[in-house]
């Protein structure tokens, strides 16, 4: 046994018999786990259901379209991830293609896409259609990583609208208008309603929450009142108390009873929700950067509005990054409780599939995908979070 | 350009005047919106015949509350079904405390262990706990583990404790200071002292979640002591376990009490999900009532209330704690 081994898990008596104690005892779960899950578990449940879990009882002659929507994503996070690569950092003035992080992703992607359909159910078509999309997003990342470096300065100009445009085209895409069938908002459900929800909110909390933190941190009284009440407001209440709320509540704030959509009202509870929380966030940004910077600011003269934009916010949004992060992971995370108000989101969808009495009780299988589901979109988002801050804030740069 | 030496600026310059136009127009939005939302709340109200009143609180309810501290059945009026909540909801908080303080405790502390296998798996943990919604691991913890279990005859057995599908059951004096433990009757289960599996699905998940929060403060706070503390403790020959509890923690509590305080906040806040374990906290009961009575304002304005309640009572002993806990420099 290497020596570097024996003292980590074997420095002392003690330490060796915990040591032993843990590895006897995962290797009974973890092989216990894996003979259920090999021999025991049904996972037709999930095969026959797939369509469900994913975007809900959207009518079938219309799913082109999220096929189209999902080429586009799949383009824009090729673009992206290659512009990305392609650009020179501070303390990187040259940069490898595919460094070997980026060949493990994409030896991942391939992997997931040939096993994952397969492994469904899915008939060939649609297995041919994930190795298109696969294939277009390494593609898209190969031409942008070649020649993402022509679009020089207007790279970081142009692609943090990519995103937002996408959004707009992404809602007509599933909802309709513009010539397309519309497609009811009550028939959107699974992955799909899940998606869209916490899109929204993210996209929408986001500026809500920088002005209510500077609303916070203002010198005028009324602002700084309102901006607090708002906040303290929000955060003492339980979300499953805020859908209540909205849901139970919204048709009597509007006139004659006119009421948005049960999902939109959902919607626009988690954007309000989650903007107290972000401005907490950010005003700890805020807070970190010297008040010399806007005075420095406001001496070369520029206004107020001006000095917050372009000198003091970049500064804060950069330090406020990780809990800004973990606060749109716990977004996604919040939108399972959407299933408690009645709508059909994953952990809904998951709820109703099982209330069919041909699944009953496969309560493990459809509960265990959801879990490896869910977890790998929030590390995943986490991961993306640390190479974000990274980058951000190079260690050489010594500050 | 001359003229303007002496004269005040023009008004879109004039920094005195500037704060109040902008707060002024502010506060008519706010109050205009805030006047056409509640004109329509009233007018709708009142065309549903819904206008706000508390009587519908002295009430009989017409449902059963099964599982709770304070005696309630169909005939009792609302608001003893609310305090029947409101008493569940302290329950498991209560509870929860105290789990996911010892759980997150040990984890914490275990990643600062001398063994690598622990320190890994205490990172595990947190990851995985983290990265997955509360909601669905309560769900899990209901569904696929707590109503797995044996009943009847087949249930799990202890010295004293009995694991079955029905609850836990654990010894306890009955009524008349005799002491008596777990009895098969019928098939079914009888102890002094129950815990459903609605309850203990939801105090492990709780405290499986909060513990995973919890430890990562507590990390922080540990971290957050300077190395030569633990050096000079071990010069002084104190070995890990008393360096710890002598040394470290007290000035790790210095960092971990105001971060103990939001756990102990969002613990409380997400023990109203028991609605999801079949469990009648606070939340569900008042759900049932406002499809009873279609009271929803006052339904919501008495849960709102509750938990800022809860939220300030948590706030306020924990601010204590820090004020207690906090290095006074000479």
């Amino acid at each position: 046994m290497p020596a570097s081994l024996r003292k980590e898990l074997f420095a002392t008596p003690l330490d060796g018999v915990v040591t032993v104690l843990l590895i006897t005892g995962l290797a009974a779960a973890g092989s216990r786990l894996l003979h259920w899950a090999l021999t025991q578990a049904d996972w037709a449940v999930i095969q026959a259901n797939s369509t469900l879990f994913a975007v809900g009882r959207y009518p079938i002659e219309q799913q082109w379209r999220l096929w189209l929507l999902g080429a586009l994503l799949a383009a824009a996070a090729g673009l992206s991830w290659g512009v990305l690569r392609g650009l020179a950092l501070p303390d990187r003035p040259t940069t490898a293609l595919w460094p070997r992080h980026d060949r493990l992703a994409a030896s991942l992607l391939v992997l997931l896409a040939a096993w994952a359909p397969a492994a469904l159910g899915l008939t060939l078509t649609i297995q041919s259609r994930w190795w298109g999309l696969t294939g277009l997003l390494l593609l898209v990342r190969w031409l942008a990583g070649r020649y993402g470096s022509r679009l020089g300065k207007t790279a970081p100009l142009v692609l943090p609208m990519v995103w937002p445009l996408l959004y707009l085209v992404g809602m007509v895409l599933i909802g309709g208008g513009l010539g397309l069938v519309a497609v009811g908002a009550n028939e959107w459900g699974g992955l799909l309603l899940t998606l869209v929800q916490a899109s929204f909110a993210i996209l929408l909390s986001a500026p809500l929450g920088v002005l209510l933190a500077l609303g916070r941190r203002s010198s005028l009284p009324l602002l700084r009142w309102g901006s607090v009440v708002y906040i303290e407001f929000i955060r003492g209440a339980p979300l499953i108390t805020l859908l209540f709320l909205g849901q139970n509540i919204l048709g009597f704030l509007l006139p004659g009873g006119m009421a948005p959509d049960r999902i939109w009202r959902a919607a626009w509870i988690l954007t309000f929700f989650s903007a107290a929380y972000l401005a907490e966030a950010v005003r700890s940004g805020l807070a970190a950067v010297p008040r010399g910077q806007l005075e420095a600011a406001r001496s070369l003269g520029l206004s107020l509005p001006q000095a917050l934009a372009k000198v003091v916010l970049p500064q804060a949004l950069r330090i406020a990054l990780p809990a800004t992060v973990g606060q749109f992971i716990s977004l996604l995370q919040d939108t399972t409780l959407l299933s408690l108000i009645g709508l059909l989101d994953l952990l809904g969808t998951a709820r109703s599939v099982m209330a069919n009495p041909l699944f009953l009780g496969k309560s493990a299988e459809v509960y265990l995908t959801l879990a490896v589901l869910f977890w790998c979109c929030c590390a995943a988002l986490g991961l993306g979070s640390r190479a974000l801050e990274r980058r951000l804030n190079p260690p050489s740069l010594g500050r | 350009m001359a003229s303007r030496l002496g004269k005040s600026p023009p008004w879109w310059q004039n920094r005195r005047l500037l704060p109040w136009l902008v707060q002024a127009s502010v506060g008519l939005v706010l109050v205009l919106v805030i006047a056409f939302l509640l004109g329509n709340l009233v007018r709708n109200l009142s065309a549903a015949g819904l206008l706000l009143s508390w009587r519908w609180l002295g009430q009989p309810a017409s449902f059963d509350i099964a599982e709770t501290l304070l005696p309630f059945n169909a005939s009792q009026p609302y608001w003893r079904g609310l305090l029947a909540g409101l008493v569940n909801t302290l329950r498991v908080v209560g509870l929860g405390f105290v789990g996911a303080t010892l759980v997150g405790t040990l984890v914490g502390s275990a990643s600062f262990s001398g063994n690598g296998l622990v320190k890994r798996l205490a990172r595990i943990y947190v990851e995985l706990i983290r990265n997955i919604p509360l909601l669905l691991q309560l769900v899990f913890w209901y569904f696929v583990v707590f109503l797995a279990l044996p009943n009847g005859a087949a249930a799990i057995q202890l010295p004293g404790i009995v694991l079955a599908k029905s609850g836990l059951f654990l010894p306890g004096f009955e009524a008349g200071f005799q002491w008596s433990g777990p009895t098969l009757v019928d098939g079914v289960w009888q102890a002094p002292l129950r815990f459903t599996p609605e309850f203990g699905a939801l105090l492990t998940g709780l405290v499986v979640y909060t513990g995973a929060f919890i430890a990562e403060v507590v990390r922080g706070g540990i971290a957050a002591v300077p190395k030569g503390q633990w050096e000079a403790a071990t010069s002084l020959g104190l070995g890990p376990l008393p360096s710890l509890r002598r040394i470290i923690i007290p000035q790790a509590l210095r960092v971990i009490v105001p971060g103990l305080n939001t756990q102990y906040i969002s613990l409380a806040k997400n023990s109203s999900l028991a609605v999801a374990c079949g469990y009648t906290d606070l939340y569900s009961v008042a759900e049932t009532s406002l499809n009873q009575t279609g009271r929803a304002i006052e339904v919501i304005v008495i849960l709102l209330a509750a938990y800022l309640a809860i939220d300030l009572v948590i706030s306020l002993l924990m601010n204590g704690l820090n004020r207690l806990v906090q290095i006074k420099e000479r």
